[in-house]
């Protein structure tokens, strides 16, 4: 369902992907450096490339040839960061209901009670950004871009500025996500136990290539040192 | 001894006008000129920069005069004025108004710049992956964000506003009851035999209103961060 194949020139290196992901939680696997982040940005448009092609299923979000560039704000495509950006001026639920409002979606509690019950933030909804624990906000982030209703989420290293502790404490809303939710996704992260419990398939990166596509069974074949 | 004559009122509240209505044009002019300073790169930009800072180093006279060739009744801007609209600058109140603004407009841009620059742009770009257009990030989050630089560079432009005195007495002259503000009465009383009593009535006022305006500007800046930090 997700159709990539774009060309990039960066600075450092230039990037060339092609690939197409299957349902489920697509894995981007690579070390840093890889071009992992780089991909995510031009799927939701924060950055352009230079050349190529991006679809999720039927529609076309990017395609230079027919000088197709959807704007970020239209692309519908949910971006979780790695630092989680939450507005800080903004209560907790002001912050969920963002993507709802900016989208002219109707209000609707039982998505919005699912979501809560789904990451378990229903108590924290008063609350100022401020005031939560990093993996709250990681929490909180992951549920402000799933009620925008999103054709697909982005997850760029959600866990990689927690601790240990709180790693074990997101990943099983992670699991449950995959398995409730229903949303496409793209997880990236440069380490293999993190996408080892959450994808469903692979796509592996390396110097800004593609380098191999295909199932988990990638991840058994890395260096034990990269399973940290 | 403190109480002050029906002429003393005139000029504070004239004055309290002029500075609030000054103030409120500035702002959506100083925030979006702030706004293009802080985040746009584009040919002239060191020349509005320029521009903008121009009225605190100019001798207020110059830009008085400045103001008075340009918008007065037979100037480029001031005919264009009168004959469009209807509107008079010249030795009106609204005159005064525009040459504070003028001369505030610095210290209104200076804050709300300085704000804007601090505020991590990725929460934008975030934003936009939530469907938000530039305008509505720029009102749900950049604008938010920048409040109290925004606050600060009111208060500021507000208290040069009710202060000044060299561009308004050139572009409006020294008008009781249309053109006079605090300033400009302390000025006259002076010249005077008997106005030092009356002068230092109004120079009390003038103090307890810059006073006032500074405490204000604390409260609302530390009410703006208790709102964003929770603290």
């Amino acid at each position: 369902m997700l159709s990539i194949e774009v060309e990039k020139r960066l600075p450092a290196f230039t990037v060339t992907m092609r690939f197409d992901a299957a349902e489920g939680i697509v894995g981007v696997f690579g070390p840093s450096g890889a071009g992992k982040s780089t991909l995510v940005n031009m799927i939701a448009g924060l950055l352009r490339p230079d050349r190529g092609r991006i679809a999720i299923g039927e529609t076309v979000l990017f395609d230079s040839e027919r000088r197709i560039d959807i704007a970020t704000h239209r692309r519908r495509v949910g971006y979780v960061f790695q630092e989680g950006r939450l507005f800080p001026h903004l209560s907790v639920k002001q912050n969920l209901d963002y993507g709802r409002r900016m989208n002219g979606l109707p209000d609707n509690p039982a998505h919005l009670e699912a979501v809560l019950a789904l990451l378990d933030i229903g108590r924290l909804i008063d609350r100022r950004p401020g005031r939560l624990s990093g993996g709250e906000r990681q929490r909180v982030a992951i549920g402000r871009a799933l009620l925008m209703q999103p054709r697909l989420l982005l997850l760029d290293e959600p866990l990689a500025a927690l601790d240990a502790g709180r790693k074990r404490e997101i990943l099983p809303y992670l699991e449950r996500l995959r398995d409730e939710a229903g949303i496409p996704m793209v997880y990236v992260s440069h380490h293999a136990g993190e996408l080892r419990r959450v994808a469903t398939s692979i796509v592996r990166l390396e110097a800004g290539r593609v380098t191999e596509t295909g199932g988990l069974d990638i991840l058994d074949r890395i260096k034990a040192d990269d399973l940290a | 001894m403190f109480d002050l004559t029906p002429e003393e009122w005139t000029a504070i509240l004239l004055s309290l006008r002029i500075a609030l209505v000054a103030t409120a044009a500035a702002l959506p002019f100083g925030i979006a000129v702030a706004w293009l300073l802080a985040r746009k790169q584009f040919w002239g930009k060191s020349l509005l920069d320029g521009l903008v800072h121009l009225p605190l180093v100019l001798p207020p006279v110059v830009t008085g005069y400045l103001l008075l060739i340009s918008f007065g009744r037979r100037g480029p801007a001031g005919s264009f004025l009168y004959e469009t609209f209807g509107i008079v600058l010249s030795f009106r109140w609204t005159g005064a108004a525009l040459a504070c603004a003028v001369m505030g407009f610095p210290l209104l841009v200076r804050p709300v710049r300085l704000a804007i620059e601090a505020i991590d742009q990725r929460l934008e770009q975030a934003a936009a992956t939530l469907g938000a257009n530039r305008w509505r990030i720029f009102l749900t989050v950049t604008l938010p964000l920048a409040l109290p630089g925004v606050i600060a560079g009111a208060v500021l432009c507000f208290a040069k506003a009710l202060g000044e005195f060299g561009a308004t007495i050139t572009f409006v002259s020294n008008i009781p009851g249309e053109t006079q503000t605090i300033s400009a009465a302390i000025y006259s009383l002076t010249q005077i035999p008997a106005g030092d009593a009356a002068a230092g009535r109004l120079v009390i006022v003038a103090i307890v209103l810059a006073l006032a305006a500074l405490i204000a500007s604390e409260w609302l800046a530390r009410r703006a961060n208790i709102r964003f930090h929770g603290e």
